[in-house]
């Protein structure tokens, strides 16, 4: 069940001129939010901007070993992530969640291949966390536009994971798309048991479930529409959903997702 | 005092209290049984039912603009027959009050639903949908048209026992002639308004931001346009008649009601807050106190136009 938290700002990090992390005392949300769930925050009680904006949760935050807050990855692109890039240590956010349905984490034998495309990172901190403490090994393909808009390498290498970056301009990893060494990996892969996770953009979410298709593997992608209220009232955020093989009905991504089964979006209906 | 009396009279239905979800904002309700008690609430108006299931329009489908939004939602729909096998069991057992937002292609698809719905157990009251700016057939197009409010309202009063409610568009001259065309025809009360057509378009792209094109604006935006629509009716009609338009507090509740609403719908400030239901409730249970208002109901119509009094200002 969501609440809805006026939750204190405890610090704003800002990762480079465009992307923070913010840090929020909301630990109600944090203790019950599950890998790709997600919350609807809004800052100050005015009309600019008038409604809520959907945002996975980033890291749950410990402190001397009890849940203090949860935190969001935000890139500056509208005027709510200007405010959250602006916010400071003290304000106050509104924060509704826990919302939507998680990732389904996999155990070993099983491998798990998160798939993130620049802001798309936001769900697999928390699922790293998850598959670790289940043994699972993990690695991550990341893909951004250059260096400077990769985060937290460190932060994943130290738990574990096996990084495989890429960047639009080649300064760092594979130059191109994160699909590529994906597609790469997947053809080396043989018989092996793994599980794809994506988020990013939707052309990005797409290629993965595409490549995933064709190499006969599971994959989930958390999908990221305009979402007006994140519980069900609205019907304005909805994903296309296959039905037999040629049609296909609007489901909402609040509810039905934000994460889906990739193979049941009916990609080309976008 | 006493506990204020909050309940009010729509036709023959008694409601507990005038807050009413308004429909296209509520999903069927049941989507948010879980963050309000739906049995508080005056009523539930559920989403906009056809016969049949609807698939609604493509994304984008929502826009937010200065202090409102645009629609074109394009009444995405389970139909009625599915709304009344998995919603209304559901909303029976929460006991919420449930007024069911009928939408027709034809005149006689509202007398088809009618007819269902009055056979439906749970069915408190059927507004009519005869305003959704965002569908080319039907709807609206009896909303825009005199005789034809004239005669759904006819057709649909002659065939149900349940109180009738045509939802009104601003997108008329003159609204209130709407209003009396719905009592003329039998209406047991009118509400209005439903969204105003408009539209917006993204100066990089040039393309619209809805994939409609067209939409509808709510929010707090739409308030003061409303307040005037609805004190306009209620001048003109003796029926009672419910008001919305940005509703986001309790005081623009208050308002509504000064202006002449006998109860009033809440949609995009749900959307803000989930939890506002409790908060307007207290709100006005708040100004019956500092006002001493026994009942509700006597805040309907009591706006004061004689001249000011000349006050001292204390310096």
């Amino acid at each position: 069940m969501p609440v809805d938290v006026e939750a204190r700002v405890i610090r704003n990090t800002r990762l480079s001129s465009d992307y923070n992390v913010i840090a929020l005392a909301a630990p109600e949300i944090a203790a019950a939010t599950a890998p790709g769930q997600f919350v609807m925050v809004k800052l100050g009680r005015g009309s600019t901007p008038l409604l809520r904006r959907p945002f996975s949760v980033f890291e749950v935050l410990h402190t001397n070993g009890h849940i203090e807050g949860l935190s969001l990855l935000s890139k500056r692109v509208g005027v709510t992530t200007q405010m959250l890039f602006d916010a400071v240590e003290g304000d106050v956010v509104s924060c509704l969640g826990p919302l939507g349905k998680p990732y389904s984490p996999v155990d070993p034998p099983s491998d798990a291949w998160l798939v993130a495309g620049g802001v798309g990172l936001a769900p697999f901190a928390t699922l790293t966390e998850l598959l670790r403490a289940r043994g699972t090994t993990v690695t991550l393909f990341y893909g951004a536009r250059s260096a400077r808009d990769l985060f937290y390498l460190d932060w994943f290498r130290d738990r574990g994971v096996q990084l495989v970056l890429a960047t639009e301009d080649g300064t760092l990893g594979d130059r191109g798309r994160v699909t590529q060494p994906l597609e790469r990996r997947l053809q080396d892969a043989g018989d092996r048991d793994v599980m794809i996770y994506a988020c990013g953009p939707e052309p990005m979410l797409e290629a993965v479930a595409r490549v995933a298709a064709t190499h006969r593997r599971r994959c989930e992608v958390s999908v990221e529409r305009v979402m007006g209220c994140g519980l069900g009232g609205c019907y304005s955020c909805v994903i296309p959903i296959r039905d037999g093989p040629t049609g296909h009905h609007y489901v909402r991504s609040c509810l039905g997702g934000p994460v889906f089964d990739g193979d049941r979006i009916a990609w080309e209906a976008h | 005092m006493n506990t204020p009396d909050l309940s009010v009279q729509i036709g023959p239905l008694t409601l507990k209290n005038p807050i009413i979800a308004a429909s296209g904002c509520f999903g069927y309700g049941v989507e948010y049984a879980d963050v309000v008690d739906l049995s508080l609430l005056g009523a539930v108006a559920v989403k906009g039912l056809f016969l049949a299931e609807r698939e609604g329009h493509p994304p984008e489908r929502i826009v937010e603009t200065p202090a409102g939004m645009l629609n074109a939602i394009g009444l995405q729909g389970i139909g009625v027959h599915r709304f009344i096998r998995e919603k209304l069991p559901e909303l029976r057992d929460r006991r919420a009050t449930v007024v069911v937002n009928i939408c027709g292609s034809t005149l006689d698809e509202y007398v088809a639903l009618a007819r269902i719905l009055s056979d439906a157990e749970g069915v408190a009251a059927l507004e009519l949908n005869i305003s959704c700016p965002n569908i080319k057939e039907g709807g609206i197009t009896f909303g825009c048209s005199l005789t034809g409010t004239y005669d759904v309202v006819s057709a649909v009063k002659k065939v149900t026992p349940l109180p009738v409610i045509p939802k009104l568009t601003p997108n008329v001259t003159d609204v209130a002639s709407f209003a009396r065309a719905s009592e003329d025809a039998g209406a047991d009360a009118v509400s209005l308004v439903n969204t105003f057509l408009a539209m917006a378009i993204d100066v990089e792209t040039r393309r619209p931001k809805l994939s409609n094109i067209v939409g509808g604006l709510s929010g707090p935006a739409i308030r003061p346009i409303a307040v005037r629509m609805v004190y306009e009716c209620c001048r003109t009609v003796k029926i009672p008649v419910i008001g919305m338009g940005g509703i986001a507090s309790a005081t623009d509740a208050v308002e509504f009601m000064i202006a002449g609403a006998n109860a009033v719908q809440v949609g995009t400030a749900n959307f803000v807050d989930p939890f506002i239901w409790r908060t307007l409730l207290d709100g006005v249970r708040d100004y019956m106190e500092r006002h001493e208002i026994a009942r509700v109901a006597d805040i309907t119509g009591t706006i004061d136009t004689t001249a000011r009094e000349k006050e001292w200002i204390s310096s």
